[in-house]
This record gives structure tokens, C-alpha cells and sequence, in this order.
């Protein structure tokens, strides 16, 4: 109606009072505050004014009142993932205030070359400084000792006795060991494992030694006497009697066996023949538990509970009272480990006892005591190195590791460690780079501590070029 | 770098370039001996920056690092490389044992305009020796290499620059936890390359 139109569109007093109602319209109209604030809920509709609202279509802004509907509702909060990115991208080129932090990392396609193989960083050497005995581990330059060993295997019912001789590693690359009752024999070239024997009443076997061809095993045993056995058709040749009690060392030297025994006698049999004991040597007056032959069969080194070294001529062999070149007695415990160095003739190493703990050097031209150095632990093996001048011992209590030494100087190269329980026997592979060693703790290790076929090119050239070179000095200079 | 450059004291970018690549080959060549990367009579004596310096002389060796600086100058005169990185992993594990890190500032003035700075050449001799000094001084507190391992050369360039045919793209061969120190830096008015190496926190045996 006319009124009602001319409420709508001018602000007037009428206006005000004729809308009462209507509060949303009036509200758009610029109405003022002071008389909007008068108007009551109890003010009467005026006469002209009716209750409907009726829309003037010309009068409204459709846009905007949708806009205002409905911009709630809008779904522009969500936006998807690729318009994200978009926004990304376009707001780093544009912007460009990251690029600084984006730059591309390159390598060289082709790598350098390694360092040689088995290098040794000689850096702890130059810059540590001696701690303590105990803790230091020294490593030469010249190669890489693997500090593990190659391969473990298990030994069950290995004899703790410091006394005896369960091992040995023949010329044909198989290793006998003794456990308890059995003799197994291990194949280095094939890893196979074969029972030898199984012995019943003669007791625990005492000790084991391949002849010089790597055929023929002698096993020596508790109840005195030593079996002669063909590994290749595991057959047994015969059996020597002698001595009255146990056999606990044997030593090869071409066709006759030495053999000590805790009835202190060493008879000396050749095999060959029937009445084979040719030679007894009595000198001991405790159990014999170290026999070792030199490498030329010149002369026996013999080692007693007595804590005395003999050295026998080998004429004294096949003689029936013979007495000994010479008697060592600066030893103070029993000399187990013995071993004679394969590059300087008549040098005899001796280790001592868990009271003596001593690796002594002997002439045995002359029987002078060339050196002796205290290892701080039982030893219980020596083992010389074919290769380079180095010697191997295996010690007990405490730390039951392998020291291996660099020869004359005696410096320590290195210390193996793993055992559980004094090493008690050590054996080297022919081709003379790895050394089984076996240990109470019933575990047979073989460690590469004498090197590799390659190490020995790599020190051979080391070696000659190091020799007057000016860099040495500057290394030294730190 | 006295046989090289003339004894004026206007450095150039070219020159700027030159020096700072040759800085680098020299210390990369400094810590593959301090560290034991390779066996150390495999190292000849050079006498550079007025101190007897070790340079590795094996020719593989050598052709990788010659390769790689000139392809740092070459970087270094367009003003894309941004730093150089030498990565020292172990070679068993593969894991990065030392990162040597050389940040570089260029000047992008010269770069782009060509002007040339001043700066004299005995200035930035002396900064360079004070560096290699630190490098052979930092094996006081690196912890010891005790395994074979080998080097590689990092080089972080920006994302706009042409990738050359012998490189690709690769990690940035982070250290997890790393002691960082921070070494001397050199300035040559158009590069400036400052020297930091991070390591791998060992525990004290």
C-alpha cells in the first residue's frame, strides 16, 4: 500500500512508529538510534500498517543479500590438495624469499680410489699415548690383524688340563683334536668333521700329533700307551708301550716319535720297526708336558712340571741313558709352550707357568738366555710365524687372549681376545697365515693373525720403500 | 699462489676463482694425510702458500681432486657453488665419520658486473696458512680413525645452475649428532670461504 511503500523508503517519524514490527527493514533504512531506541514492544501497530511484508523487488540488491545468506555456508575453506600446491608454487616464484636455503647437492659421478686394502691408519699410534699395559693395544703399520676370529666351533668335553697336547694341524690341512674319549678330525679345505676314534678304558686321550706327512697320527693316552693311526683309511697301525703313565706329549721327527709322559721319561720310538723304543731320556723330575723337535732334527727341547727346559742332542735319542745338552732352570713354573723359530736356527722360545708368566729366548748352542719378557699371564702356547718375524703365545688367566709379538723388539702387535678360558693349545695352518687355537672354555678358534697371501706383497713393498725414506721422520714429528 | 698471480693487489674474479680452487685442492689434499685417509708415503711435498704441504701422488687420486677443482673454478666464476663438502665415511659401514665443510660467500657484484677488488696477496696467503695450520692442528681433538675409509667431495650449488655431465645429484651425507667446530676463513673480496669440520661424537674409550 501506499503507506506502507513510503515506510519503506523514507526514514520518517511515521516511519518509526508505523514499522514497530518490522525492526530488520527498518534497520537498513538508516533509521536513528535515539528513535529506534523508543519504540516498545507494547507499541501499537498503526492503522495504515499491515502485517505482511511485502517485497519490492526493484528496491533490493539480490547479490548481496545472497552473498550475505550464505557466505556461512560457502565452502571456501576447503580447498584441495593440488590448488594448495598451486598456491605453493606460485607464492615461492613469485615471492622468492626461500632461495637461499634451496641448492643442489652434487657428487663427483666417479668415486676416488680406496686407500689400499689392509691399510692401517697409523694416526693411533702417532697420537695416543700409553695408558696402561693392560689397556693399550699397540698395532703396527704394516698390516691389518682381524681382531675376530674367521670361525668358531664348538669343542664340547675339551679336557681342561694345562698338561696336555689336544691339538695339532698336520701338513695335509686337517686338524685332530681330542675330545674327552674321541679324536675328531676337522678338514680345513672342506670344513668336514670325522670321528677318528673313540677310545673306552685306555682312558681320556692325553694327546695328539700328525707325523711330518700329514698321514700318520699318533695319539698318545691316559692309560700309558699311544696308538699309531692312518687318517686316510681311519684305520689303527699299531700301538707302543713304554711308558707307565700317561702320554701327555709327542713329538715327530721324520720316522721316529719322542714321547713324554708323567712318569717324567721321554722314549723316543721308531715307528718302523717292531721293537720301536730306540732312545729313553730321562731327566725330568715332574711330568713331561712340552716336546718340541727343532726344524733341522738336530736337537729336542723338552719342558717339565720340574719348571726345567732340557735341550737333547739327537744322538741322546737313540741312546738309552743319554743326558741333556743342556738344563734350563730359570723358568719358575712348569714350560709348557715351546716353540723353535723356523728363520733363525737354534733360537728356542720357552713359555712359563701360571708363577712364572715369562716368554724366554734361548741359544741353544750355548744354552744362553737371550731375552725374557714378562707376559703378565700363564702362557700356554707359542706358535712362531713362517712369514714374518713374529711369535704368537696364548696365555690364561685373566684376560685368556693371543699376544702376538714382533720379533727381536718384542713389541706387542697385537692381543686377540674371545676366550672365555685359558688358551690352552695353539696350532698353525701349513701355508702358515691362520692359527687354530683351542681353549677351556670348550670353543676351537682359528684367527688370520699371520696375514694373507696378499699382506705379504703389501709388506714386502711397505718394507723397502720405507727404508730411508724422508717421510718416515716427518711422521714421527707429532 | 705467488708463482701464479701477478704481484699486483687487484684480485678479479678469474683470479678470485683460481685462488680459492687451488685453496681447496690444497686442503683437501692436507686432510687425506692428517686423517690417514691413504698410506702416508703416498704423499709428496710441495712447498705452497710458504709452507710445505702434502700432496697425494697417486694419479687416481690426483685425477679426482684436479677434475673436481677445475670444476670448482669454474662454478666459482658463474657464482653458483655455494659450498664444497669432503666427506669422510668408513669404508665397511659406509657411515660419514668426518664432514669438512667449506662455506662460500660470493660477491655477486663482481660476478655480475665485473669489477675487481683489492686485496693484498700476502693478506690472503696469511689467511689461507692460518687454515691449513688448523686443519693439521685439528687432529688434536678429532677422534681417532681407526678403520680404512675413503673421501668424497661434496658440492652444494643453487638450483638454477647447469649440472655438468660427470655429476649427479646426491645426499647431503649429514652426520647424526655431530660435533661441529668451527675452523679460520679466508676473504678474497669476491669469495670468501670460511671453514668448519663436524664430527662424530665418539664416546672416550
Amino acid at each position: 500500500m501506499q503507506s506502507m511503500a513510503k515506510s519503506f523508503q523514507t526514514p520518517t517519524k511515521t516511519n518509526s512508529v508505523s514499522c514497530g514490527k518490522w525492526d530488520s527493514v527498518s534497520l537498513r533504512e538508516n533509521v536513528s538510534p535515539v528513535q529506534l531506541k523508543k519504540k516498545t514492544p507494547k507499541a501499537k501497530t498503526p492503522g495504515r500498517a499491515t502485517d505482511r511484508f511485502i517485497t519490492d523487488r526493484s528496491a533490493m540488491d539480490f547479490n548481496v543479500a545472497n552473498l550475505m545468506l550464505t557466505k556461512e555456508n560457502s565452502s571456501m575453506d576447503v580447498i584441495s590438495p593440488s590448488r594448495d600446491e598451486y598456491k605453493k608454487q606460485l607464492a615461492e616464484s613469485l615471492l622468492n624469499n626461500n632461495g637461499q636455503k634451496q641448492s643442489r647437492i652434487l657428487a663427483f659421478k666417479s668415486k676416488p680410489p680406496p686407500p689400499p686394502e689392509g691399510l692401517l691408519n697409523n694416526n693411533r699410534t702417532l697420537y695416543s699415548q700409553n695408558v696402561g699395559a693392560a689397556q693399550f693395544k699397540p698395532k703396527k703399520m704394516f698390516r691389518h690383524i682381524p681382531q675376530a676370529p674367521e670361525r668358531t666351533l664348538d669343542a664340547p668335553d675339551m679336557v681342561d688340563d694345562y698338561y696336555l697336547n689336544l691339538m695339532d694341524w698336520s701338513s695335509s690341512n686337517v686338524l685332530a683334536i681330542a675330545l674327552g674319549m674321541t679324536v675328531y678330525l676337522w678338514d680345513a679345505t672342506t670344513s668336514s668333521i670325522e670321528e677318528l676314534v673313540t677310545v673306552d678304558e685306555e682312558g681320556p686321550i692325553t694327546s695328539v700329533s700328525w707325523a711330518p706327512d700329514g698321514q700318520y697320527l699318533a695319539v698318545g693316552l691316559n692309560n700309558s700307551t699311544v696308538q699309531l693311526w692312518d687318517s686316510t683309511s681311519l684305520r689303527q697301525l699299531r700301538t707302543l708301550r713304554g711308558h707307565s703313565a700317561r702320554v701327555g706329549a709327542l713329538a715327530w721327527n721324520g720316522p721316529t716319535l719322542a714321547t713324554g709322559g708323567r712318569d717324567n721319561a721321554i722314549l723316543n720310538h721308531d715307528v718302523r720297526i717292531r721293537d720301536h723304543v730306540i732312545g729313553s731320556m730321562e731327566a725330568h723330575e715332574q711330568e713331561v708336558c712340552g716336546l718340541k723337535w727343532s726344524p733341522s732334527g738336530q736337537q729336542l727341547a723338552s719342558g717339565g712340571n720340574d719348571n726345567i727346559l732340557h735341550i737333547w742332542d739327537a744322538s741322546a735319542a737313540s741312546s738309552a741313558s743319554a743326558s741333556p745338552l743342556h738344563s734350563l732352570d730359570e723358568h719358575q713354573a712348569a714350560v709348557k709352550a715351546l716353540a723353535w723359530c723356523p728363520f733363525q736356527s737354534n733360537l728356542l722360545a720357552s713359555g712359563g707357568g701360571t708363577a712364572d708368566r715369562c716368554i724366554k729366548f734361548w741359544n741353544t748352542h750355548t744354552g744362553a738366555c737371550v731375552n725374557s719378557i714378562d707376559t703378565h699371564s700363564q702362557v700356554c702356547a707359542l706358535q712362531w710365524s713362517k712369514h714374518e718375524k713374529e711369535i704368537l703365545s696364548s696365555h690364561g688367566f685373566s684376560q685368556n687372549q693371543l699376544c702376538l709379538w714382533k720379533y727381536p723388539s718384542m713389541v706387542k702387535m697385537t692381543e686377540l681376545s674371545g676366550h672365555t678360558s685359558r688358551v690352552l693349545h695353539l696350532a698353525q695352518s701349513p701355508d702358515g697365515y691362520t692359527v687354530a687355537s683351542a681353549a677351556g672354555d670348550e670353543t676351537l678358534r682359528f684367527w688370520n693373525v699371520f696375514g694373507t697371501p696378499e699382506t705379504k706383497e703389501v709388506n714386502i713393498s711397505h718394507r723397502t720403500k720405507k727404508v730411508g725414506s724422508a717421510l718416515t721422520s716427518l711422521t714421527r714429528i707429532r | 699462489m705467488a708463482s701464479k698471480q701477478p704481484t699486483r693487489d687487484v684480485i678479479t674474479l678469474k683470479g678470485s676463482a683460481a685462488i680459492v680452487s687451488e685453496f681447496l685442492c690444497y686442503s683437501v689434499n692436507s686432510i687425506l694425510f692428517q686423517r690417514g685417509v691413504y698410506p702416508a708415503d703416498e704423499f709428496g711435498r710441495v712447498k705452497k702458500y710458504g709452507m710445505t704441504l702434502l700432496m697425494c701422488q697417486q694419479e687416481r687420486v690426483k685425477a679426482f681432486i684436479d677434475t673436481i677443482t677445475q670444476q670448482i673454478a669454474t662454478w666459482l666464476e658463474t657464482g653458483t657453488l655455494q659450498r664444497v663438502v669432503m666427506v669422510i665415511a668408513s669404508m665397511s659401514t659406509k657411515e660419514v665419520l668426518e664432514r669438512w665443510n667449506f662455506n662460500i660467500e660470493n660477491d655477486n657484484e663482481v660476478i655480475e658486473k665485473g669489477v675487481t677488488r683489492e686485496k693484498s696477496d700476502k693478506d690472503i696467503m696469511t689467511e689461507i696458512q692460518a687454515i691449513m695450520r688448523q686443519i693439521a692442528a685439528s687432529v688434536t681433538f678429532l677422534p681417532n680413525i681407526e678403520e680404512a675409509c675413503t673421501f668424497d667431495l661434496l658440492a652444494y650449488t643453487s638450483v638454477d645452475s647447469e649440472v655438468p655431465a660427470e655429476w649427479a645429484e646426491s645426499d647431503a651425507r649429514l652426520i647424526h649428532n655431530p660435533q661441529v667446530v668451527k675452523l679460520r676463513s679466508i676473504d678474497t673480496m669476491v669469495h670468501q670461504v670460511e671453514a668448519m669440520v663436524a664430527y662424530k661424537f665418539t664416546e672416550e674409550l
